[in-house]
């Protein structure tokens, strides 16, 4: 067990062959995705209950909280990626880590404005200083950083290293940020009325909630498995096997 | 369905403005997420072609 | 991890007894130099507290003066300006001696570059953090901050800017092989000091309104712990990625 997997991470290393595998996985991933988020969608907007306390503006969690796993865990793969980087000098995993941001970035914002809008009917203001919502517009900041990093170097090389090292301190501050501003949130304004902790969720809310969670995840599966192979094809272009497949298209 | 009716499901109880803004600009993100990879995976084979077009000519 | 080349030299020739020796010297040393070459450019530690001092002017006239209302976010402000103040002064801590090239030969050195790195924190903070520290009691007056709160305010600027300039180090790492610098690190630094700006403000605030303080000031040096462990390890691989880049 352990040796197959060992055999292969080294495999996952070479960019060709990781190229050639995610090239057969990627319509599966496509198809199941764009299948369970039209699902999920209609599901949500269309027959899924409203709430007997928000009404219909609660279907926005069926995005919202999607996205905001997804932009956390986006960052922690992020991360991990960037250590693999780093400890194992792996080119991969360095592009895997760069095509990582701009996807955590936008799951972000997508999280951070359908939490702004769901306040809007809720709380009755565009903006509040929830301790969720801040978090996420740090966890943004966060990205923008990284991002600005990346771009900030010369070398490829380099910048994938610096800003693998800055998203494994981002990973460690996450959870203190994310403590620091709940109990802020205490501090200043008693937790009245959260958006998302209901205790139990009837059956017909959740199950919708979980095929868009899912099907989230295979977006971020496709879409990252494309901008790395991208990635892979501008990075390796000057060897002979990307130039053949570059030609034949 | 739990909606009676098509005008319903667009009012979704008078919250249609907030619930149709949050699904829309999700689903543009989601669209101009799918569309940049594409993008930039045909300007790379675009590149490569020219590329090998003056190659040839200037051999 | 990024070290394991030089201390695995080091130990073949030497026990542990020396190694540990020789780190501690390499520590003193470049504290030593670091300190000379601040006596030397005084400018250095004026300019942040000048800097602190005009930011914290500015509320009072942007805002309001009226003693009640600045009482209320006094905390709030010295913590912020005490923050940005650091944060300017981080461009000192590698830029010279990138510029004059020692910042190589501390890397390649066989010493450990952490221990290094942790010396040019200290001076850091001695030069910034510690002036500021002692300055902040004073401006404090001048924003009408409660009795109660001095002590505290004192306390958690004592134990904050450290892991300030910690933290920040890590910044300066990554971006001193950089041109431009300052706006990029700023993006890259701020959102991570978010944590000890909470703790340190929410620590005054209660102590003013007569609450236990004991919990706070708990969790600040428990940041600062992580941080004296964490970040000169972190900067150290940093300054390695920036000086090959």
């Amino acid at each position: 067990m352990w040796k197959t997997f060992v055999a292969w991470f080294h495999r996952m290393g070479s960019p060709k062959w990781f190229y050639d595998i995610t090239g057969r996985w990627i319509p599966w991933f496509a198809v199941a995705s764009a299948l369970l988020l039209i699902a999920g969608t209609v599901w949500a907007l269309a027959f899924a209950p409203e709430d007997y306390q928000q009404g219909n503006s609660f279907r926005i969690i069926y995005i919202h909280v999607p996205a905001a796993i997804l932009a956390q865990s986006i960052f922690f793969l992020m991360a991990m990626a960037g250590a693999v980087g780093l400890i194992w000098k792996m080119k991969v995993a360095d592009m895997v880590a760069k095509s990582c941001a701009p996807i955590g970035a936008s799951m972000t914002f997508i999280a951070l404005f359908t939490g702004a809008v769901w306040g809007k009917p809720t709380w009755g203001a565009w903006w509040v200083w929830d301790a969720r919502l801040t978090a996420m517009l740090i966890l943004l900041f966060l990205y923008f950083g990284v991002i600005a990093l990346q771009s900030a170097f010369d070398s490829k090389q380099s910048g994938a290293r610096a800003s693998a090292i800055l998203s494994l301190v981002g990973v460690v501050n996450i959870p203190i940020i994310k403590y620091s501003v709940e109990w802020w949130n205490t501090l200043h304004q008693p937790a009245t009325f959260t958006l998302t902790e209901k205790p139990a969720m009837p059956a017909e809310m959740w199950v919708p909630l979980l095929v868009m969670v899912i099907g989230f995840y295979c977006f971020f599966g496709t879409i990252l498995m494309m901008r790395t192979r991208n990635e892979i094809l501008e990075r390796e272009k000057r060897t002979h096997w990307v130039q053949g497949l570059l030609s034949k298209k | 369905m739990y909606f009676d009716s098509f005008s319903e499901f667009l009012n979704m109880g008078g919250h249609g403005l907030y619930v149709w803004l949050a699904y829309g600009l999700s689903a543009v993100l989601i669209v101009i997420n799918v569309v940049l990879p594409v993008m930039h995976k045909r300007q790379l084979i675009k590149e490569q072609a020219r590329k090998q077009r003056r190659e040839q000519q200037s051999s | 991890m990024a070290n394991d080349k030089h201390s695995l030299r080091v130990t073949d020739k030497y026990s542990p007894q020396v190694i540990s020796v020789s780190s501690w010297r390499a520590f003193t040393g470049t504290l030593k130099r670091d300190l000379l070459l601040v006596f030397r450019r005084r400018s250095d530690v004026v300019n942040p507290l000048l800097f602190f001092t005009i930011v914290v002017t500015l509320f009072p006239l942007g805002i309001s003066p009226e003693s009640e209302f600045l009482a209320q976010i006094a905390a709030g402000v010295l913590w912020v300006a005490a923050l940005l103040a650091t944060l300017l002064s981080l461009d000192s801590l590698f830029q010279q001696d990138m510029a004059d090239g020692s910042l190589e030969q501390l890397v390649i050195s066989p010493h450990p570059l952490a221990v290094m790195v942790l010396s040019k924190v200290l001076v850091h903070w001695l030069v910034t953090g510690l002036p500021l520290t002692l300055l902040a009691p004073l401006l404090a007056v001048m924003m009408f901050l409660p009795d109660e709160g001095y002590s505290t305010l004192f306390l958690t600027l004592l134990m904050g800017t450290p892991t300030l300039s910690l933290v920040g180090a890590i910044g300066a790492a990554l971006t001193v092989g950089l041109r431009r610098t300052g706006v990029l690190m700023t993006l890259l630094i701020l959102p991570l000091y978010i944590p000890v700006l909470i703790f340190g403000t929410g620590a005054v605030i209660s102590a003013v309104n007569g609450m236990a303080v004991a919990g706070h000031l708990a969790i600040m040096g428990a940041m600062l712990m992580v941080a004296l462990v964490m970040a000169p390890l972190a900067a150290g691989a940093a300054l390695r990625i920036s000086l090959n880049g």
